[in-house]
């Protein structure tokens, strides 16, 4: 489970430039559903998807993460929730590397390497052990249709092609959060359904999913558990379904 | 076993990033490569050299006396060793046969001289870089031209071996009959003298009593000959350098811009590195992988050729500068020596400031916030 309590983010305190993206917001979400954040261009979405990933620290207020989300974390105290946003960088990447999976607006893909080796990437500083580590993003990537990708270059992919690559490198360390952010706003309406089969896929699998989107192939959804709206860096409102 | 093989996975991913910047990387490499060869070639020559010096002279006498008139060297007469050999101090003195000879047909200095328990008539012993100039073995014959241009016939009773080749690479040993029959060198005469003396302390004072009692000659002390070696191979390098410098810069210019610029690509990869769980001590491990593999490559390179330029293609590329034309005309073979702190000052000079160059900037880069990349 995730719980944020009055999170806030301003960039650039203190400055004639001085921003703040999101304000006021609490917000629990629970293990294995699909949360959508809903809202227009600016409102806050992105800029809170880090932070619940962990990406960014919030300028004042607490994450508590609980559950399996902390399993096999050194620091986190047992069964009681570990609050996220006062710990040191290094134990903020190692939460971002076994509890989140990243899917990013633009992909994200490390070009001029192959497929393989960019979904193994998030993988490597765990320190496994190569082989099996090959032979699990060789897994992966057959179950998105992409076994004879496996040696192809970044740049040579499809569109489609490249969501399944960047949502395969996402799951290689086996999160129990996956993070997406406008993951169709890159892709045609077929692809864009192909992606909602995905993620109907991973709540099956017991997956968190978090997509932050303005997409109403996305927030239509029927497999959407719960949408929240977002409006100027706050909660304006929100659906539950189940 | 997991830092292990997280490293091992990292540079695995470094080598990925490097072969993706294939032309970018080879040509760095090369220059790189190029330049650690130069100052390589001229420190391994200029440290073999001043080896072989001293090995020399380690043998050599401690005085030499020769004689000088109107400025040019003379013949010594016998009688100067009778006179000096009564100075105090002095233990022996012999007289010396020995002059150069040029050979045409190899195109070639050789030095011919006469020792004790030399050749018998009409044999000679030669130095390996004498065979190479003739393309003779043992055994062969070598004719050679006397003051009166009729020919001589030497057969080759052996060759010389040595700890340094530069003391015996061009030398002919033959025996003094034969010597006064090439040169018609005058008897009671010699070329110089060889003095031993007894406290090794008295060499300064005892030279200064030979040129007090014989104001004609110029004894030469083995201290003043090593130091001339040193300072003229010293600043036969230091010339090299200079010239070189200007490459040199261009190279450190090239290379502190390459490694400490990160283009817009490099800094977002970064950014998705961090990401994806990538600390930002595995990117500066990356970072420090990518700089090592191409300047500790680069750096054996170099090394590698310039060992084999100076040891065993006779430094050719520099020769005229390094050797000089005259001094040292036919061709030796300096024995392969490494000054261990001159090869790590090297290293230090090269490897680290590129390596540290290609850190610094990736650690800038990997402080940011990762979620950078998603706005």
């Amino acid at each position: 489970m995730i719980e944020l309590t009055d999170i806030k983010k301003v960039f650039n305190a203190g400055r004639p430039n001085e921003f703040t993206a999101v304000e006021e917001v609490s917000l629990s979400l629970d293990s294995g559903k699909v949360t959508v954040l809903k809202g227009p261009s600016g409102s806050g979405k992105t800029t809170l998807l880090g932070i619940i990933g962990c990406m960014a620290r919030p300028t004042s207020g607490r994450i508590h993460l609980t559950g399996p989300l902390m399993q096999g974390m050194a620091f986190a105290p047992k069964g009681a929730p570990a609050e996220v946003t006062s710990l040191p960088e290094r134990f903020l990447t190692e939460i971002r590397r076994r509890a989140f999976g990243f899917i990013f607006q633009q992909f994200n893909l490390i070009r001029g390497i192959t497929v393989l080796e960019n979904v193994m990437l998030p993988a490597y500083p765990m320190g496994d052990d190569f082989k099996s580590l090959r032979e699990r993003a060789t897994r992966i990537l057959k179950d998105f249709n992409l076994s004879g990708k496996l040696s192809s270059r970044i740049e040579w992919l499809s569109g489609g092609e490249a969501q399944r690559v960047a949502i395969s490198r996402a799951l290689i360390n086996d999160p129990a959060v996956i993070i997406a952010d406008e993951p169709t706003a890159h892709l045609d309406t077929k692809l864009s359904a192909e992606f909602m089969d995905i993620v109907k896929r991973l709540k099956g699998e017991g997956k968190t999913v978090i997509i932050a989107s303005h997409d109403p192939i996305v927030f239509d959804s029927p497999i959407i558990d719960r949408v929240v709206e977002m409006r100027d860096g706050r909660i304006s409102g929100e659906h539950i379904r189940s | 076993m997991g830092r292990l093989d997280k490293q091992r996975n990292i540079i695995d991913f470094t080598l990925s990033s490097l072969m993706r910047r294939k032309a970018r990387n080879i040509a760095l490499m090369l220059v790189y490569t190029l330049v650690v060869f130069v100052l390589a070639s001229v420190m391994f020559f200029a440290q073999a050299i001043k080896k072989e010096a001293s090995i020399i002279l380690k043998d050599s006498p401690e005085i030499i006396v020769q004689r000088l008139v109107a400025g040019r060297q003379a013949l010594v007469p016998e009688d100067y060793i009778e006179g000096i050999g009564k100075i105090r101090g002095v233990q022996s003195v012999a007289g010396r046969y020995w002059g150069y000879y040029f050979d045409p047909v190899a195109g070639a200095n050789f030095t011919l001289m006469v020792t004790d328990n030399g050749p018998a008539i009409g044999k000679i012993r030669v130095g390996k870089g004498v065979l190479r100039s003739i393309r003779a073995s043992e055994g062969d014959i070598l004719p050679l031209k006397n003051y009166v241009g009729e020919w001589i016939v030497f057969r080759i009773d052996g060759s010389l071996s040595s700890e340094s080749e530069l003391v015996s690479s061009d030398l002919i040993m033959i025996s003094e009959n034969d010597f006064r029959k090439v040169f018609d060198m005058p008897k009671g005469h010699y070329t110089d003298l060889v003095l031993d003396v007894r406290n090794s302390r008295e060499r300064a004072v005892i030279a200064q009593k030979i040129k007090d009692i014989y104001p004609d000659t110029r004894p030469i002390i083995r201290d003043e000959i090593l130091r001339t070696y040193d300072s003229i191979f010293n600043w036969r390098s230091g010339i090299l350098l200079v010239i070189m410098s200007a490459a040199l810069l261009a190279f450190i210019i090239f290379a502190w811009d390459k490694a400490s610029g990160l283009s817009a690509e490099e800094k977002k990869e970064i950014g998705i590195l961090k990401a994806i769980g990538w600390e930002t001590s595995d990117i500066i491990f990356m970072k420090f992988w990518e700089g090592a593999v191409i300047s500790l490559s680069s750096f054996m390179a170099g090394i590698i050729l310039a060992y084999y330029h100076v040891f065993f293609a006779s430094s050719s590329l520099f020769e005229p500068v390094l050797k000089g034309w005259s001094v040292l005309y036919p061709d030796f073979r300096l024995t392969p020596f490494i000054d261990g702190a001159q090869v790590t000052t090297l290293f230090f000079l090269t490897v680290l400031p590129y390596t540290v160059a290609t850190i610094v900037p990736s650690w800038r880069a990997a402080t940011v916030d990762p979620d950078s990349v998603m706005r």
